[in-house]
C-alpha cells in the first residue's frame, strides 16, 4: 500500500494551492484516492504559503496538515535561504527514507542540513523547476507544473492522461465541450478559449519534460511506503 | 427548487436511495436541511459555521424554507429559535465557538423548556487566546443541559446525525434538541463522499400537537412554572417542581438512545473488538484514530478502535462492554481538557487504564504519529526517534 503524506512549500503568487488541487484531482480521476489541506489564514504574493496532499491507492481517513511528511516540496529556494516557511526547518517533521523536491539549479542546502538529511536517508532532488518553465512555456508561472510533472515522473502514480485531465479540468473547466458548437462562440470567447488552449499545451509540455528529465536522471522510484 | 414528495421517516433514514456526492462538511450539513422539511433558521454569522448557514440561506432563497433570517447576535438567534419552536415551527441554527458560548444562556433553557431544535455546533477556540481554529473545548459547555449531544467523524456522519436529529428530537419521548457537532475547517470545509438520500424527498411536517407539552399555551407547562409564585420563591414546591421536571428532561435524554438504535446505527462503532489496546474517539479525532488502528494492524498489532458517536446520552453499557478487556485505552483529543477522557473514565471499572493522550490544542491538527507513540507505549514497543520536529 502506498501512502504519500506530502507537504508543499513555496511563496504567493507561484500556485502552491492550484498545483495541491491538480494533484488531488489527477489522483481521484484515476480513480485512487487523495485528500488536501488548504492553508487556513491570509495568503499575498511572494508570503510563504503551504499546502499539503495525501495520496493514495486506498481509502484516507484522516485530516488536518501533514506534519510528519514523507515528501516535501519546496517550490521556491527562498523557502530555505530565506526561511520563507511556516515550517521550520523546512524538513521539520520528514520522515525517514523520504524524498525531497527543491525547485532550485544548484544546491541550496547548508552543510549540517545535508548531514541531517543524509542520517534520515532523504532522497533530495534539486529540479530547475523555474528554468525549465521559462524554456518552455516562457513564463516562470509553470513552475508549479515542472514540480507536479516531476513528482508525478518519479512516483509514476497515476497515468499521464489523469494528470492531463486534471490540468485540462483547472483551466478549462470540466463543463466546457470543445466539440460542442465551438463554431457558434463569438471571436472574444474563441480568443479567450484559444488562449486557454495554448496555456493548456504549454503547461502539459512543462510536464511531460519534468518526466522525461526523473528518467534521463534515473530518479523513478519503485514506492515509498510508510 | 425540485418538488419534494413527503416520505415516512423510517423510509427516508433507513430505506430510500442514495446517491454519492463529494462535498464538504458544511454542504452535507446544508443538504440534510433541504430534506428536513424545516420550516425556519435562524443564525448569526461566525467563522467557521457562516459557510453552513449561509447554504441554508439559500435554501430558503430557493423556497426549501419558510423563513430564515440573521438575528441581532447568537442570544437573539437561540431565544428567537425557542420562540419559533415553541409557535409549533421545525427550526434550525448553527453556530460556533465563542457564539455558541453568547447563545449559552437560552441554549441551555432548551430542554427545559422542550424545545425540539436542531443546533449545528462547528467547533472553534473559545479560549484565549482566540483563533478561528477547530479546537472542541466548547462541546464539555453541551454536557450538562439536558440536550442530546452528537459528534460527528467526518461529512457523512454530518449529513446523517443532521437528518436523523429532525426526526429524533421531535420523537415524544424524547422532545428535546439536539446539538449536532463536528470539527470547523477539517470537517466543514474539507471534502469528502457523502451518501445523500434524493433532493425530491422530504420528512414528513411537524405536527406540534404530538408533543409531551402543548405549545404557545401560557398557562400549562412548562411557561407557568416559570411564571407561577410557587417556582419563584425558596420553598419545597418550586424545588419539587424543579426536580421532577429536570428528572423527565434526562430521562427522556435516555430514551433517544434506542432512536440513535434505530437511525444512527447504535451509538458506538467498533473495529477490532478483541483488541489489547483501544483507541476511543469522537468527532474528528475518531478520523485520525481511524488511521492509526490501520497503520497499527499493518504492524500487526492487535489495536481496536472505539468510535463514540453520541455524547449525551453518554453508551455507557456499550462503552465498558467495549473496554472490559482492554489492557489501554488511549483517548486523542482536540482540547485541553480532555473530557471524552474524563466521561469514559466515569463509565468504566478500571480508569487507570484510560490514557488521556494525545491532546493537541488551539485547532492542531492531531498528526496520527502521535497517537501512534502512545500505542507503542502502551504495548512496551521501544522505537527509534528519527523524526525532527
Amino acid at each position: 500500500m502506498k501512502r504519500y503524506n506530502m507537504r508543499i512549500a513555496g511563496v504567493g503568487g507561484q500556485g502552491v494551492v492550484t498545483s495541491a488541487h491538480i494533484l488531488g484531482n489527477a489522483m481521484s480521476a484515476a480513480g485512487k484516492y487523495a485528500s488536501l489541506v488548504p492553508f487556513f489564514g491570509s495568503e499575498k504574493r511572494m508570503a510563504p504559503v503551504e499546502a499539503y496532499v495525501r495520496a493514495s491507492d486506498q481509502p484516507i481517513y484522516e485530516v488536518g496538515e501533514v506534519v510528519y511528511p514523507n515528501v516535501i516540496m519546496i517550490y521556491h529556494p527562498q523557502v530555505i535561504t530565506h526561511g520563507k516557511s511556516y515550517t521550520m526547518p523546512f524538513y521539520s517533521g520528514l520522515k525517514p527514507d523520504g524524498l525531497v523536491i527543491i525547485n532550485t539549479d544548484v544546491d541550496i542546502i547548508p552543510e549540517e542540513d545535508h548531514a541531517i538529511l543524509e542520517k534520515l536517508n532523504t532522497k533530495v532532488i534539486n529540479f530547475p523547476a523555474t528554468k525549465i518553465a521559462l524554456d518552455i512555456a516562457g513564463t516562470e508561472l509553470a513552475t508549479n507544473m515542472a514540480m507536479i510533472g516531476l513528482f508525478f515522473g518519479i512516483t509514476r502514480l497515476v497515468d499521464f492522461e489523469y494528470i492531463e485531465q486534471a490540468v485540462k479540468e483547472r483551466f478549462l473547466g470540466n463543463t466546457f465541450v470543445a466539440s460542442g458548437g465551438t463554431a457558434s462562440l463569438d471571436s472574444a470567447i474563441e480568443k479567450k478559449f484559444k488562449k486557454k488552449v495554448e496555456l493548456l499545451e504549454k503547461n502539459m509540455q512543462v510536464i511531460k519534460e519534468a518526466f522525461r528529465m526523473a528518467e534521463e536522471n534515473g530518479w523513478v522510484l519503485e514506492e515509498i511506503t510508510v | 427548487m425540485p418538488e419534494q414528495k413527503v416520505v415516512e421517516t423510517d423510509y427516508l433514514l433507513l430505506e430510500a436511495p442514495r446517491e454519492k456526492k463529494f462535498i464538504t462538511g458544511s454542504q452535507a450539513m446544508a443538504e440534510a436541511v433541504k430534506r428536513a422539511n424545516a420550516d425556519i433558521a435562524i443564525a448569526y454569522p461566525i467563522t467557521p459555521q457562516s459557510e453552513t448557514m449561509h447554504l441554508v440561506g439559500d435554501l430558503w432563497a430557493q423556497g426549501y424554507l419558510k423563513d430564515y433570517y440573521r438575528a441581532e447576535e447568537e442570544y437573539g438567534a437561540m431565544s428567537a429559535i425557542a420562540g419559533a419552536v415553541r409557535g409549533g415551527a421545525r427550526a434550525f441554527t448553527a453556530t460556533s465557538g465563542p457564539g455558541l458560548l453568547r447563545g449559552l444562556e437560552a441554549i441551555a433553557s432548551w430542554p427545559g423548556h422542550r424545545i425540539p431544535a436542531v443546533l449545528g455546533v462547528l467547533t472553534r477556540v473559545v479560549n484565549a487566546p482566540l483563533s478561528i481554529q477547530p479546537d472542541n473545548v466548547e462541546i464539555s459547555y453541551l454536557l450538562n443541559c439536558g440536550m442530546v449531544v452528537l459528534h460527528a467523524e467526518n461529512q457523512q456522519d454530518v449529513f446523517d446525525f443532521t437528518l436523523a436529529s429532525f426526526a429524533i428530537s421531535e420523537m415524544v419521548d424524547v422532545y428535546l434538541p439536539i446539538a449536532v457537532c463536528t470539527e470547523g475547517f477539517f470537517v466543514t470545509h474539507a471534502k469528502g463522499y457523502v451518501n445523500m438520500t434524493p433532493e425530491d424527498m422530504k420528512l414528513p411536517p411537524r405536527d406540534p400537537y404530538k408533543a409531551p407539552v402543548p405549545p404557545t399555551d401560557c398557562e400549562i407547562p412548562p411557561a407557568r412554572i416559570q411564571r407561577d409564585a410557587p417556582v419563584q420563591k425558596s420553598n419545597f414546591m418550586s424545588y419539587l417542581i424543579h426536580q421532577v421536571w429536570q428528572q423527565e428532561v434526562w430521562s427522556s435524554n435516555m430514551r433517544a438512545m434506542k432512536y440513535i438504535y434505530k437511525y444512527l446505527n447504535g451509538p458506538i462503532e467498533v473495529i477490532n473488538p478483541d483488541a489489547e489496546v483501544f483507541v476511543a474517539a469522537s468527532g474528528c479525532a475518531a478520523a485520525q484514530a481511524r488511521e492509526a488502528v490501520r497503520y497499527a494492524q499493518m504492524e500487526g498489532l492487535n489495536v481496536g478502535l472505539l468510535k463514540i458517536k453520541s455524547i449525551v446520552p453518554f453508551p455507557s453499557k456499550e462503552v465498558r462492554e467495549t473496554l472490559k478487556n482492554a489492557k489501554a485505552i488511549i483517548v486523542p483529543e482536540h482540547n485541553i481538557v480532555g473530557w471524552l477522557a474524563k466521561e469514559i473514565k466515569a463509565n468504566i471499572p478500571n480508569s487507570d487504564n484510560v490514557i488521556g493522550r494525545p491532546r493537541v490544542y488551539g485547532g492542531m491538527t492531531l498528526p496520527v504519529e502521535l497517537i501512534m507513540d502512545e500505542i507503542y507505549a502502551a504495548l512496551g514497543i521501544k522505537k527509534d526517534k528519527t523524526v525532527l520536529v
